[in-house]
C-alpha cells in the first residue's frame, strides 16, 4: 500500500499553565479529508489542545507535523519550549487556518478586506486575483452583497461564515474549528452548520471543537473525547456515538441529549 | 477694528508661528507617544521603566518650568557637554527649537497614555486572528493594531491636539513672536491690549473650532465603523 503523508499529525502533547496541567499527553493524526471532532466538558483541555496545533499556545513538549513537515521546537533557557524559527511556524499556520468562536473578523476592515487581507499580505497573491476568489467564497457560504459591509453590520452567523471564508481563502492543508457555533444565538447555529457540512463533503480535512452532538455523529468522521487533559475515548463516529466503553464519555452524551 | 487691521500682517505672522508650533510639535509628540507606548508595553524591563519615568516626570512638572528649564538650561547643558568633549562648537537653542521640543515632550506624554491605552483596548483576538493565519509581528502591527489604534485614539488624541494649541501660547515668555506675544505687545504698546487680546481670544478659539469640526468628522466615519451604524 502507498504511504500516504497525513494532514496533520500532532503527537503526545503536555501543556501546563504554572502548576496547573490543562493536557497530559494529547496526540492526534488526522488524514487527508478527514473530520475530526474533539468532545469534552468545558475545562477539559480541548480549546487549549486546538490551540497547541497552530502554536497559539506553546506546548509545554510535543510535536506537530503538518504535511509532513514537522515544526523545530527547541528549548529557551528557562526551559520552555519555543519554535526555533518563527518564520517557519508563520509558514505552517498559513496552511492551517483557524475559525474562532468569536469570529474576529478585522473590525476596521470591510468584509472584501478581510478575506483577501490573507492571500495578498501573506501569501502574495494579485489583489484582483483575490478579490475574483473573494467573492466566490462569500458565495459559497452564502454571503451575497455584502462585501462593502464593515463585519459589525452583520449577524453572528454571517460573520462566522465570512471568517470561514476568510479560512478558505488561504487554501489551507488543514482547517481548525475552536467552538465555532457556541457564540451564535440558536437560530443562527444552522446557518454555520450547514456550510460546514458543505466543506466536510467537499473533502477538507478539519479538526473540530464542538458541543453539536449532531454534527459530531453525523459529519465528522472521528471523534475524540477529551477527559482532564487526557484523551478518555475515541473512534469512529458510527461506532462511538453507538457504544461507549467510557463511563464518563456516557454521561457526557447523555448529559448533552437533555 | 482698525487698529487690528492696521497690524493685520504681524498680527498674521504671530498666527502662523503658532500654527508652526502647534503642528511640528505635534509631529514630535506623535513620534514620542509611539515609541514612549511600545516602551510601557514591551516586556522589556529597561524600556518599560524608562517609559513610565518620563510620563511621570512629564506629567508631574509644570509646562513653564519645563520649558524655562529646556530653553536656558538645556542650552548650557549642551555647550557644557561641547566645550568639554570638544565634539561641537558653540550651540545656540532658537525659540523656535526650544518651543517645538518642549511642546513636544510634555504631549509626548500625554501621547503615549493614549496610544498605550488604546493599543490595550483592541481585543486580543484581533491580534490572534492575524497570528493564526500566518501573519509575522510586523504585518500584524501594521495591517491590524495600529489602523485600529487610530481608531480608537481618536477622541483622546483630538483631545490632546486642543491642549497642545493653547498650551503654544505659553511659548511667548521665550520671546518667540507668535500670536499671544505679539498680541500682547502691541496692544501694550499702543494702549489697547483689550483690543488686541480680544483678537487674540477669538483667533485661538477659530484654531480650535475647525480642528473640532475635522476630527468630528473623521470621528463620525470612524463610529460609522465600528458600531454599524
Amino acid at each position: 500500500m502507498a504511504q500516504i503523508t497525513p494532514a496533520l499529525v500532532v503527537q503526545d502533547i503536555y501543556k501546563n499553565f504554572g502548576s496547573l496541567d490543562v493536557l497530559k499527553g494529547v496526540s492526534l493524526t488526522a488524514n487527508q479529508g478527514d473530520v475530526i471532532s474533539i468532545l469534552g466538558a468545558s475545562g477539559s483541555g480541548k480549546s487549549t489542545f486546538l490551540r497547541c496545533i497552530n502554536l497559539l499556545e506553546t506546548p509545554s513538549s510535543g510535536s506537530i507535523s503538518v504535511n509532513g513537515e514537522e515544526i523545530q521546537m527547541k528549548k529557551n533557557r528557562a526551559g520552555l519550549l519555543v519554535p526555533e524559527n518563527i518564520r517557519q511556524v508563520e509558514r505552517i499556520r498559513t496552511n492551517l487556518a483557524m475559525v474562532f468562536q468569536g469570529f474576529h473578523l478585522w473590525s476596521h476592515m470591510t468584509i472584501l478586506e478581510n478575506i483577501i487581507e490573507g492571500p495578498v499580505h501573506i501569501l502574495g497573491k494579485n489583489k484582483a486575483e483575490a478579490t475574483e476568489e473573494a467573492h466566490s467564497l462569500l458565495e459559497k457560504v452564502g454571503i451575497y452583497d455584502r462585501s462593502d459591509y464593515y463585519p459589525n453590520h452583520l449577524s453572528g452567523g454571517q460573520q462566522q461564515r465570512v471568517a470561514i471564508a476568510r479560512a478558505l481563502a488561504m487554501n489551507p492543508k488543514v482547517m481548525l474549528f475552536d467552538e465555532p457555533t457556541s457564540a451564535l444565538d440558536p437560530e443562527l447555529v444552522g446557518e454555520v452548520l450547514t456550510v460546514m457540512r458543505d466543506l466536510a463533503e467537499e473533502g477538507r480535512t478539519m479538526v473540530v471543537v464542538t458541543h453539536e452532538m449532531g454534527f459530531a455523529r453525523d459529519v465528522s468522521n472521528r471523534c475524540i473525547f477529551l477527559h482532564e487533559g487526557r484523551i478518555e475515548e475515541q473512534g469512529l463516529s458510527k461506532d462511538i456515538f453507538m457504544y461507549q466503553k467510557s463511563k464518563r464519555f456516557q454521561q457526557f452524551l447523555n448529559s448533552t441529549n437533555n | 477694528m482698525e487698529q487690528i487691521w492696521e497690524f493685520r500682517s504681524i498680527l498674521l505672522q504671530g498666527m502662523l508661528w503658532s500654527i508652526a508650533v502647534a503642528v511640528s510639535s505635534l509631529m514630535l509628540s506623535v513620534i514620542l507617544g509611539l515609541i514612549g507606548a511600545w516602551g510601557k508595553l514591551s516586556s522589556n524591563s529597561t524600556a518599560n521603566r524608562l517609559a513610565n519615568m518620563y510620563t511621570t516626570v512629564v506629567r508631574g512638572v509644570p509646562d513653564l518650568v519645563l520649558m524655562l528649564l529646556i530653553f536656558y538650561g538645556g542650552q548650557q547643558t549642551l555647550n557644557h557637554i561641547g566645550q568639554s568633549t570638544g565634539l561641537w562648537g558653540y550651540i545656540e537653542i532658537g525659540q523656535f527649537t526650544a518651543s517645538v521640543s518642549t511642546i513636544g515632550l510634555i504631549f509626548g506624554a500625554y501621547m503615549t497614555e493614549t496610544f498605550r491605552g488604546a493599543i490595550i483596548a483592541i481585543p486580543q483576538g484581533q491580534r490572534e486572528a492575524g497570528i493564526a493565519c500566518g501573519m509575522s509581528k510586523v504585518l500584524i502591527f501594521k495591517r491590524i493594531i495600529f489602523p485600529q489604534m487610530l481608531q480608537i485614539a481618536l477622541p483622546s488624541f483630538t483631545n490632546n491636539w486642543l491642549v497642545l494649541i493653547k498650551t503654544t501660547s505659553l511659548v511667548s515668555v521665550l520671546g518667540l513672536q507668535e500670536l499671544t506675544y505679539v498680541s500682547k505687545a502691541i496692544g501694550l504698546k499702543y494702549q489697547s491690549p483689550f483690543t488686541f487680546l480680544i483678537f487674540a481670544f477669538f483667533a485661538y478659539l477659530i484654531l480650535t473650532m475647525i480642528s473640532e469640526l475635522i476630527f468630528y468628522f473623521l470621528n463620525r466615519k470612524n463610529r460609522m465603523v465600528s458600531r454599524g451604524i
